[in-house]
């Protein structure tokens, strides 16, 4: 009999107690955070959308040899002399034209293996991770600044200076041959 | 209401179909703010915002999700008996609706005075266990039949306690008038049924507890009748989808949503009648003390639903509060406590009475 009043007691009091507890809730400030209003601040090392600072590019192709899905494809054009490439933010001369420098982020993992190597410290993750795009091919991202025709121009150029350099030479050779001739 | 819509249109069925409209517009509005309500106040409860997109503070949510239902096929199972299954939701809302015939909204907004206001009401609104069996059967689907077994058994115990604490009300009263109780209470607060009725003496000092203790457990019950949480064992979302209506969609399943809602509505209405003075203001009228006579009945329609309105929030509140009883909790709260003190609640009431 005791505990059947107990019991009785329990139940309204347990109940009261949890109503208190919602009462309280109730008035508590809301945890939501209104996501495409207001964003979260991502942690320090977050790994999402790569970028590259092409002025600090020398297509050395580190980063594409380092990738394991190969989604960084890079061409270069080497330069010719006379021709002034400027130099990286942390002093290195550029020798490379890179007339390509495409990531595929359809293909990327986010690994980040392509940043560790970079001697000039230009590919990096930023906090950027809403790039869902509706066509695959859209994710193909080109960072090359040199637009077609200055990467063919830059082409032609060094196919010149290098059919130049082979003329050069032949011709070199071919005037060391008759000075040896006439000498013998 | 009646009396001046047939001098005014000079035809019974139509002003009787116009006198019902407003009860169905209370239903109507009381799903949707309802529901509005229940998704604002559990989101607070929980520490989320809620419904915020459509229109300022999202109040236009459940007007979208109406529309949304209406525009939806009317999809229905194989092997579903199409002729209980298609009467079952308008039996539900039948039954739950046809309870505000009696339900007096203030002195002169009332579908029917009629003599067994409480009887009827208590009557019409088990109509609405009919219409859950029917659904859960003619779905032919395990869970649905589980449901609406669950919802009979539910719902015919838990009717036992009501009708016990209606029985102590209607012993005091002397009326099963639902006017009449609510004419009782009149004036002031301290006339509530719940603070032992309008007599001024020693018995309505004595009743105090006793009042206290039916008014819980008619709150109690009534709850489960509605089948609201923690009594939600029929429509139980974590075990039996949603119980006698998982077959349903489209605007049959919004009848059954209609029906929840009107019921709770109208518990709470049955609840302030018995206990907390109906339509009557609890602290005089500005009518009577401006002088303006058909202010009343206006003051008396917003006391009138302000108290329903109360218990509706306390409803979604314990909802969001308490977990859902087990089946054999269920019974054992019902027939090993609430009935055992219903009646000496019946009987100590029978006892003061004769003093």
């Amino acid at each position: 009999m005791r505990e059947y009043f107990r019991n009785t007691w329990l139940g309204i009091y347990t109940v009261l107690v949890g109503m208190k507890i919602t009462f309280k809730h109730l008035f508590t400030p809301a945890v939501t955070i209104q996501y495409p209003e207001v964003k979260l601040k991502l942690p320090e090392r977050e790994r999402n959308r790569l970028y590259v600072n092409m002025d600090d590019c020398i297509g050395c192709d580190q980063c594409s040899r380092a990738c394991p899905v190969n989604c960084i494809e890079i061409e270069t054009v080497k330069s010719i002399p006379g021709e002034d490439l400027g130099v990286t933010s942390n002093g290195k001369k550029k020798a490379l034209w890179v007339t390509k420098f495409n990531i595929d982020f359809a293909k990327c993992c986010y690994c980040q293996l392509c940043v560790f190597p970079c001697p000039t410290e230009c590919i990096y993750m930023t906090d950027v991770f809403e790039f869902s795009e509706y066509n695959r091919n859209d994710l193909i991202y080109k960072f090359a600044t040199l637009t077609e025709e200055e990467a063919k121009e830059k082409r032609i150029n060094f196919e010149k200076f290098t059919a130049e350099k082979e003329a050069q030479k032949t011709a070199a050779a071919a005037k060391l041959k008759e000075d040896q001739k006439t000498a013998s | 209401m009646y009396e001046y819509f047939y001098e005014l249109t000079g035809n019974t069925i139509l002003s009787t179909l116009i006198v019902a409209i407003f009860p169905l517009l209370n239903v109507l509005i009381v799903a949707l703010i309802g529901v509005y309500l229940e998704r604002k106040v559990s989101a607070r409860i929980q520490d989320r915002i809620g419904p915020n997109r459509t229109g300022p503070f999202g109040l236009f949510q459940t007007i979208a999700d109406f529309v949304k239902m209406l525009q939806k096929e009317d999809a229905t199972a194989k092997d579903i008996d199409s002729k209980l299954y298609n009467i079952a939701p308008v039996l539900v809302f039948t039954g739950s609706f046809a309870v505000y015939a009696a339900i007096p909204f203030s002195s002169k907004l009332i579908g029917s005075e009629v003599e067994v206001g409480l009887f009827y009401v208590i009557a019409i609104s088990s109509l609405v266990v009919g219409g859950i069996l029917m659904a859960g059967w003619a779905s032919n689907n395990k869970y649905s039949l589980l449901g609406a077994m669950r919802s009979a058994a539910q719902i015919i115990s838990y009717e036992i306690p009501t009708a016990i604490i209606v029985l102590s009300i209607v012993m005091i009263t002397g009326t099963l008038s639902l006017d009449k109780i609510s004419n009782m209470q009149t004036a002031y607060f301290w006339n509530w049924n719940i603070l032992g009725g309008a007599e001024f003496g020693l018995t309505k000092f004595l009743l105090i507890p006793f009042m206290i203790v039916g008014f819980i457990i008619i709150f109690i019950s009534t709850l489960a009748e509605v089948n609201r949480t923690p009594f939600d064992i029929p429509e139980a979302e974590s075990e039996l989808v949603a119980g006698y209506f998982t077959e349903y969609c489209g605007m049959k399943w919004a009848m059954f949503m209609l029906s929840e809602y009107g019921n709770m509505f109208a518990v709470s209405a049955i609840v302030s009648i018995l206990f907390f003075g109906g339509y009557h203001s609890p602290i005089g009228y500005l009518g009577n003390s401006l002088g303006i006579e058909w202010l009343i009945p206006f003051e008396q329609a917003f006391w009138f639903l302000a108290k329903g309105w109360t218990f509706i929030l306390i409803q979604i509140w314990l909802r969001w509060t308490l977990p859902r009883l087990r089946v054999d909790q269920l019974m054992s709260l019902c027939w090993k406590y609430l009935i055992p003190y219903a009646f000496v609640n019946l009987i100590v009431i029978g006892i003061i009475l004769l003093l």
